[in-house]
């Protein structure tokens, strides 16, 4: 296939940057959107061209390093997959692709089409997680049997692989369903109950300074996550808030 | 340096107790005045770091990723043992024990895997008390599946997600100590030199992968938790940013280097498609729950399908090879991965192989589904008779355990493998060698730990499905924190560690200049360019099948290769910026070193045995005939490497192995 690509190029945060037009050709249908970059990296390489800087690392769709906005849409035009999942058999000879970065105010653009996530992590050391010390005194991990239904949704909502899709698509960059999956996860599970309170309150609280947006109900995080995270994670959260605002 | 393993004196039961109740203490409020740097993520660096935050020391984490999240422990799929006997089939710690040193062929140190059995029940308690989500069953208790290499359950899995669920418990143990200040992480920062002062390990050299600036880190101690070196074969299951610069730095420093030979090539992974490919796809293990691994009988067939006039499906199963039940009749599909792997080479260099390359087996899924379609009929009342029923009814309970894994592999080869088997061939996955460490995961640097897969310790020759994460995990949270402790008593009085002396000058000058190097130095070909063919080489010479011609030719070839790019490398920007195919440089060029001396210790095996098989070391005669033949009276040591400059000139050092507790024989799984 040959094809025309429209790539978002920027030195570093602070450029201005703009979409540049290149070209590749024989690519071949069995390869990955990356390894289409990567024959376009080593092109302009080799032309003495600055290479395109993308995030990636597993290349198999878990480690949610890779982002990019193909066509308008986060990890591109097929659905339940990241970036470095997307083969190129979605496309057709002759084809133009628009290449950007995720665009959310928090998440600013590093170079290129590598954006900085960090503020996922800033909500997480707020409470994404429960206070146990990992010293394995603890009590046998048989000793609370969880329901399978509840421990089975809890896995669903912690499949998230916190790459950022449902910011970047979503109209007010809303971090809802990632935050929604992370306390939906210990809101199912017994041993995340002890502290739900104060978690829901402290994540939510950090999402808000981090400058992501509110939930509008529009549902494109769904339609976008690569990992399915249901909608319902932001209900169970809103529910969570809701509570715990009560208790205070 | 002679090599001391410091293992406890005493029983074997009661050696990890004895010594923990001997061991120095640091007092709580000493702790405070000590820092400790984490280098690497994953599950071992990650629950290092995050206990080690806990117990009081302060902490400065590292990882190259954008958050210790994406480190590739992440991608682990199918699960992690721990001798629980849950479900009450004879497991304990003794079997756990047995199983994994049997399982490395006898290769590794019987006190560390003995402990590694011993702290495996508590992961899994403490893992369950963090809010991994582990599969369960309908009473609400814990599930468990099988792997290779055993004869009992014992293995705890999230869907094919296990490694995702445990690491993210780890990151979540990490986030609790950042938000407390007692970790402080720096992302997107990789390592790039240790410093040594007085000869102890006490900082590292890093640079910032956004800005490209060049920083010194001191600490009391530094732990690299920093993973495997399969990217030496280019192509591996590995993350394209996995590298081995941690462990070969530390190396250059004194460190010794450990069975480098050791290299675990996975039974079931995609097969290659085409050049382009930058990285394989694997399908775990756990599949050889259900899946039953076959070829075709006769030639005609294979032609037939390879043409596709032949659907696999339609061939009838006496027409079938299922040649690991036929081989191995007592673990048939659940053989160790490396036996899996000579068996599927041995059938598609026979001519059987299944695809257009004629390097793929199936793994089919037809008989689970009948099977669990059936059970399902039953239990609901409904028609077992119905064959679409069955079969939805089936598919439905394999989605249930692999869904994420036949998506992955529908995703990459276009094909359902609910309805057609799937395609897999045997791909480089772990590296069993790694950092030489004693007893304490201390290496021969004092003050320098290693622990998870940059080391060497628990898995000899061939390493167990699903012992991997218990690893990490176990020297992350249960071993080091101890071990370090006894080290970091001696520095109660020292005081902060100095970043302006000469030692933390001259390593960052070092680095400097190799930066420097490569963005000046303006050759004809991309750093990619050389990794491909250095992968090359040693998936040909050094891979699945070794012969002294082989590797010899090995060693000249990536001498001459290395020698290659040191000309002819091509580095475009410069250092002062996110500039990936520098980090790339600097990752090859020691790739580039380290394969030339892991030819060296393959040449220098003169034995099959585990992820190593040499052509001239198997079995002539007998029940055996044809599998791997171990020499024990010449080569059950350590092989530790010393650095001495080039590779070839380094210094081999032997800890021979003693096996007290378990007997030395043929490893036969038949």
């Amino acid at each position: 296939m040959n094809l025309t690509l429209k790539i978002w190029r920027q030195k570093n945060a602070s450029d201005k940057g703009k979409m540049v037009d290149y070209k590749v050709d024989d690519i071949s249908p069995d390869m990955s959107f990356l390894e289409m970059l990567d024959v376009l990296n080593e092109q302009l390489i080799n032309k003495d061209d600055a290479p395109i800087a993308f995030d990636h690392d597993c290349r198999e769709g878990i480690c949610g390093m890779c982002s990019l906005y193909i066509n308008g849409e986060a990890h591109g035009p097929d659905r339940g997959v990241t970036t470095c999942q997307l083969h190129m058999r979605m496309f057709n000879d002759g084809d133009t692709i628009y290449i950007e970065p995720f665009r959310a105010s928090a998440f600013p653009v590093v170079k290129d089409l590598i954006v900085d996530r960090s503020s996922f992590d800033r909500i997480q050391h707020a409470g994404g997680f429960i206070s146990v010390n990992t010293s394995g005194n603890t009590i046998d991990a048989n000793a609370i049997p969880i329901e399978k239904h509840d421990a089975d949704t809890a896995f669903e909502a912690a499949t998230c692989i916190g790459c950022g899709a449902c910011v970047a698509s979503c109209k007010n960059s809303s971090a809802m369903l990632f935050v929604g999956a992370k306390v939906s996860q210990f809101a199912l599970l017994p041993q995340g109950k002890v502290e739900a309170t104060d978690r829901v309150l402290n994540m939510v609280k950090q999402m808000d300074e981090e400058g992501f947006g509110n939930c509008t109900n529009t549902g494109a995080c769904e339609v976008e996550c690569p990992k399915g995270i249901s909608l319902e994670n932001i209900a169970r959260m809103n529910r969570e808030y809701l509570k715990a605002s009560l208790k205070g | 340096m002679a090599l001391d393993s410091k293992i406890p004196e005493g029983p074997i039961a009661d050696k990890w107790t004895n010594y923990k109740n001997h061991i120095d203490l640091v007092n709580p409020a000493n702790k405070r005045n000590i820092d400790v740097i984490v280098v690497g993520t994953g599950l071992a660096g990650g629950s290092a770091a995050a206990t080690l935050a806990e117990l009081g020391y302060n902490v400065k984490a590292f990882c190259f990723q954008d958050s210790p999240r994406r480190a590739h422990s992440i991608a682990a799929q199918g699960g992690i043992n721990a001798a629980k006997n849950y479900q009450g089939d004879g497991d304990s710690t003794y079997r756990l024990f047995y199983d994994t040193v049997k399982g490395g062929d006898y290769r590794s140190r019987e006190a560390n895997v003995y402990r590694l059995a011993e702290v495996s029940a508590n992961i899994i308690d403490q893992c369950v008390a963090q809010g991994v989500p582990f599969a369960r069953e309908y009473g609400g208790l814990l599930d468990n599946r099988s792997f290779g290499g055993v004869l009992v359950s014992r293995t705890f899995y999230a869907a094919g997600q296990t490694g995702q669920q445990l690491l993210l418990g780890a990151y979540s143990a990490m986030n609790r100590q950042i938000g407390r200040g007692k970790i402080k992480m720096y992302n997107r920062h990789e390592m790039l030199d240790v410093v040594k002062v007085d000869g102890k390990a006490r900082g590292i050299i890093t640079r910032n992968l956004i800005t490209g600036e060049i920083e010194r880190h001191s600490a009391h101690a530094v732990v690299l938790g920093t993973g495997g070196y399969g990217n030496v074969f280019f192509l591996s299951t590995n993350a394209m940013g996995s590298n081995v610069t941690a462990g070969w730095k530390a190396h250059k420093r004194g460190a010794y280097f450990a069975n480098p030979c050791y290299t675990q090539i996975h039974p079931t992974c995609i097969p290659v498609s085409g050049d382009h490919q930058s990285k394989l796809t694997l399908m775990s293990e756990s599949l050889r729950n259900d899946g039953r691994i076959w070829v075709p009988k006769h030639m005609k067939d294979v032609e037939a399908i390879k043409a596709g006039t032949l659907k696999p499906k339609d061939l009838a199963e006496a027409d079938r090879d299922y040649y690991l039940e036929r081989r191995y009749p007592a673990f048939g599909n659940l053989v160790p991965r490396d036996v899996a792997s000579r068996a599927a080479k041995e059938r598609c260099d026979a001519g059987y192989g299944v695809n257009a390359t004629g390097e793929a087996v199936f793994l089919d899924f037809a008989s689970a589904i009948q099977r669990y379609g059936k059970e399902q009929a039953h239990v609901k009342g409904l028609d077992e008779n119905n064959a679409d029923l069955v079969k939805k009814l089936g598919q439905d309970v394999v989605k249930n355990k692999y869904g994420n894994l036949f998506q992955m592999y529908e995703k990459i080869v276009d094909q359902d493998p609910y309805e057609t088997p799937m395609m897999i061939y045997p791909a480089v996955h772990y590296t069993m060698g790694g950092v030489w460490v004693d007893y304490n995961l201390m290496t021969t640097v004092p003050g320098l730990y290693c622990i998870g897969e940059a080391n060497f310790s628990d898995h000899g020759a061939n390493r167990l499905g699903a012992s991997a994460l218990m690893q990490g995990l176990a020297d992350g949270y249960f071993v080091l924190p101890y071990t370090i402790g006894d080290y970091l008593s001696d520095d109660i009085r020292t005081g902060p560690i100095a970043t302006d002396s000469k030692e933390f000058e001259d390593a960052e000058k070092e680095v400097r200049e190799r930066l420097e190097f490569f963005v000046n130095n303006n050759g004809s070909h991309s750093v990619d360019h050389f990794h491909k063919k250095l992968g090359k080489i040693m998936w040909n010479k050094v891979g699945m099948s070794r012969n002294i011609k082989g590797l010899t030719e090995a060693i000249s070839e990536i001498k001459a290769l290395r020698e290659e790019f040191w000309k002819e490398v091509k580095v475009p920007g410069t250092n002062e910026e996110y500039n990936e195919e520098l980090a790339k440089a600097g990752r090859v060029a020691d790739f580039l070193e380290l394969g030339e001396l892991f030819a060296k210790d393959a040449l220098n095996r003169e034995e099959s045995c585990g992820g190593h098989f040499r052509e001239d070391s198997v079995e002539l005669d007998g029940e055996q005939k044809g599998e791997a033949k171990r020499d024990d009276e010449n080569f059950a040591y350590v092989s530790a490497w010393e650095y001495k400059g080039e590779p070839s000139d380094a210094v081999l050092h032997k800890e021979e192995l003693e096996f007290k507790d378990i007997e030395l024989k043929q490893r036969s799984y038949k």
